[in-house]
């Protein structure tokens, strides 16, 4: 009888073990995927100092997306003897083979990086035949490697903000459909920042400080690059020498909302356009109502109403952390006191 | 290469559940759902699963997730910490979702956008407790999507629609029940709908056909609503302020905002207190109007052989349109079944009807609210509007998948 049993179990287990084994088996996609971010060979020495191999580009962008106050790592490894041509407006037309990396880390306190820092993800989009491809590496406790997870993961950080305040907040990584949630254009997995204007700026190279589209041409990553004077250059949000309230404020708009809220965008069946080259107001939202808010319009009639910050509903949707609520849908666990700042400044401004 | 040691992934799992991690069941369905192939069926068993943040299935073909029956597979967003819906579903062909139920969604409970073929086939959406402002917005909400069928589903508790399909074509809905919701079924700028042997009751307002400004598909239309029990929508509006639907009075059984070509025939309008049938232009709502390519008035509506009946009573004394009720139509607890806001295109071949035909509905009064002019001459003379139009062509090609 206790024999039967054991066995029993000893079968459930079997086919249990099978199923999930079964289960798992078809992410073997023909083109394997390094289960490791080691395996890519992008980065020299301890995996966690984050030193690019030959080949490998760090780079920057004028006005990031806002992503929790994590910091960011952000490289371009293109393929061997390849270049990507310059163009003024979009995202840049990376070559099939192009990788983009992009690390997020919080540092233990953001006064002193001297005191170390803890690595939590790395993306990558990958530039395959067929299209692209977002590939995400969750990094160990220990620091030493990232493993491939298609279903995303949650965790809590804890830092010390610039001010020296302590914060503990939960941080969110995506399962795979949610890249395609942001990076999505005419449902086409897109890479989002690397535009130009979003590249023109300095980056401090371990050769010294540059403009990167510059360094990228000399380099022989860039082909086609006018006089820089003539390049558009994204205004540093949080950097009034660098542009005005208005154009900071579109800006912030553009990378924390525009790739869904524009024509070719998951956003589009809002009617809400938030890209900085919209130029009908009702588009980007001056006395607009909405169409599907729910409660994410809080009780107020317009997206923005001039002069009105807490009559807006867009002000309300970046303030608010709530999932029904908040904007962006994902990707965000706490405001950005700083950019909701910066909005209700421009709102209040508004004509 | 990307080979899990079963062993080692289950005991992993069973040990060192994290503080903050995701629950085990929603990692293994949402797993499922990005690894499983095209064609695929993905079953989930019966009891209820708690969730944290959104399911989504995104890119795929053919796929049919199917639970044990409504009320036997619960997923439950209850908590949720994450994502702005229960399930999402984009950029698809083919896709059914059938015998679940989807519970306390802090968003929308499933969305699907941009799927070409969508079933849902005895889905229940339902927000639990009292319905109020803080439950989400739509619970079955197909957008930009092609071949919609949705049938003997159940819609309960949503601060908008319980059944919304919105910027869409070839659309069915049957034999579905949505109560309880701001608005029970709701089109909105589509194209090609027939809604039928649907009942709604209890809601705000029962069905809803709408064509809103500012929006990618901009004109819907060639919607067929018939067959339908549409009773007793006298639900207080529940809907967040800013939302076209806060508008609805309650006691709407049905409503026709800027909608062309839309025929309303054989359904059972019944005990709406406020009114059975109201067609009206989006001047109506106040809103602005800066889109150059919306039309904002209603036009070639067919209203035929449906049944009215209401109990003697006041209208809803709420809201913009209970005072409209109140200080201008006066029509004290005799309101008429079937209520036109009388603001025409001048324009449009036949201005003082803008096509629209009211003939051998069972019990219809009908009053033009001469909105237009500040409500001076309302009128009960239904003479401009006995007309006929050609029947709309039967959108059954959605169900006939």
């Amino acid at each position: 009888m206790r024999y039967q049993t054991i066995a029993v179990l000893i079968g459930a287990i079997g086919l249990f073990m099978g199923s999930v084994a079964y289960t798992i088996r078809p992410a073997e996609t023909p083109a394997a995927v390094p289960e490791t971010l080691s395996e890519w060979g992008f980065f020299t020495g301890k995996l966690a100092a984050q030193q690019p191999a030959n080949g490998v580009i760090p780079y920057r962008l004028n006005t990031p997306l806002f992503s929790d106050y994590a910091e960011k790592l952000r490289f371009v490894k293109l393929p061997a003897g390849q270049s990507v041509p310059y163009n003024a407006e979009d995202v840049l037309a990376f070559p099939v083979g192009t990788v983009l990396i992009k690390t997020f880390y919080f540092p233990v306190d953001f006064r002193d990086a001297a005191k170390g820092r803890r690595l939590l993800e790395t993306r990558l989009l990958v530039h395959e035949p067929a299209g692209w491809r977002a590939l995400e590496y969750i990094w160990n406790p220990e620091q030493t490697e990232a493993m491939l997870e298609v279903a995303g993961d949650q965790t809590e950080v804890a830092y010390l903000d610039a001010a020296g305040k302590p914060h503990r907040q939960p941080y969110v990584m995506p399962n795979l459909n949610q890249c395609k949630g942001c990076h999505n254009r005419h449902e086409q997995l897109m890479p989002i920042g690397p535009a130009v204007r979003q590249l023109n700026g300095l980056f401090p190279y371990a050769d010294g400080s540059a403009n990167q589209l510059a360094y990228w041409q000399q380099h022989g990553l860039l082909t086609g690059l006018p006089d820089l004077a003539t390049v558009p250059k994204a205004p540093v949000w949080n950097d009034p020498t660098t542009g005005s309230l208005d154009a900071r404020a579109r800006a912030w708009l553009d990378i924390n909302c525009a790739h869904c809220h524009r024509p070719d965008g998951p956003a589009a069946t809002s009617g809400l356009n938030l890209r900085y080259t919209e130029t009908n107001p009702t588009a980007w939202g001056v006395l607009k109502t909405p169409v599907a808010a729910g409660r994410g319009s809080g009780g107020r009639q317009f997206d923005l109403v001039p002069g009105k910050p807490d009559a807006s509903i867009l002000l309300y949707r970046i303030q608010s952390t709530d999932p029904g609520v908040m904007m962006p849908e994902v990707s965000r666990k706490v405001t950005h006191r700083e950019g909701v700042a910066l909005i209700q400044e421009w709102i209040r401004g508004m004509k | 290469m990307m080979k899990l040691q079963p062993a080692c992934f289950v005991l992993w799992f069973l040990a060192t559940a994290p503080v903050l991690a995701q629950p085990a069941v929603q990692k293994a369905i949402q797993k499922q759902l990005i690894l499983s192939e095209d064609g695929a069926t993905i079953q989930l068993d019966e009891g209820t699963f708690t969730f944290t943040g959104s399911l989504s299935l995104e890119a795929k073909k053919n796929i049919i997730i199917r639970g044990k029956g409504m009320g036997k597979t619960v997923l439950s967003f209850k908590g949720q910490t994450d994502g702005a819906e229960g399930l999402r579903v984009s950029n698809a062909q083919n896709i059914t979702i059938e015998d679940l139920t989807v519970q306390d969604t802090k968003g929308d409970a499933i969305k699907t956008m941009n799927v070409d073929g969508i079933t849902f086939r005895n889905v229940t959406t339902e927000w639990t407790g009292t319905p109020g402002p803080t439950n989400g917005s739509y619970g079955l909400y197909p957008v930009q999507c092609q071949h919609v069928l949705i049938e003997k589903c159940v819609a309960i508790g949503a601060s908008d629609a319980g059944i919304y399909v919105g910027q869409s074509k070839d659309i069915v809905v049957r034999q579905c029940e949505a109560h309880h919701n701001v608005a029970g079924i709701e089109i909105e700028n589509s194209l090609m709908a027939d809604v039928y042997d649907n009942n709604a009751h209890d809601n705000t307002g029962g069905i809803l056909v709408f064509d809103l400004p500012d929006l990618v598909q901009k004109r819907g239309g060639h919607v067929r609503v018939f067959n339908n029990t549409i009773r007793q929508n006298n639900f207080d509006n529940f809907a967040p302020k800013g939302n076209i639907v806060a508008r609805v009075p309650a006691g709407t059984g049905m409503m026709i905002l800027a909608t062309n070509k839309v025929e309303i025939f054989s359904n059972q309008i019944i005990n709406n207190k406020s009114v059975g049938t109201s067609i009206i232009s989006y001047y109506f709502t106040e809103n602005p109007i800066t889109d150059k390519g919306y039309y904002p008035y209603p036009s070639n509506i067919s209203i035929h052989d449906n049944t009215y009946a209401r109990e003697r009573g006041y209208p809803t004394r709420k809201g913009r349109m209970g005072m409209i009720f109140r200080f201008k139509l006066k029509f004290g607890k005799d309101v008429p079944d079937i209520l036109w806001d009388g603001i025409a295109d001048a324009t449009y071949a036949h201005p003082a009807s803008m096509d629209i035909c009211l003939r051998n509905n069972k019990n219809a009064h009908f009053a033009n609210m001469d909105a237009e002019h500040g409500f001076k001459h309302v009128s009960r003379d239904m003479a401009a509007h006995n007309c006929e139009l050609t029947p709309l062509a039967s959108n059954n090609d959605a169900a006939n998948r």
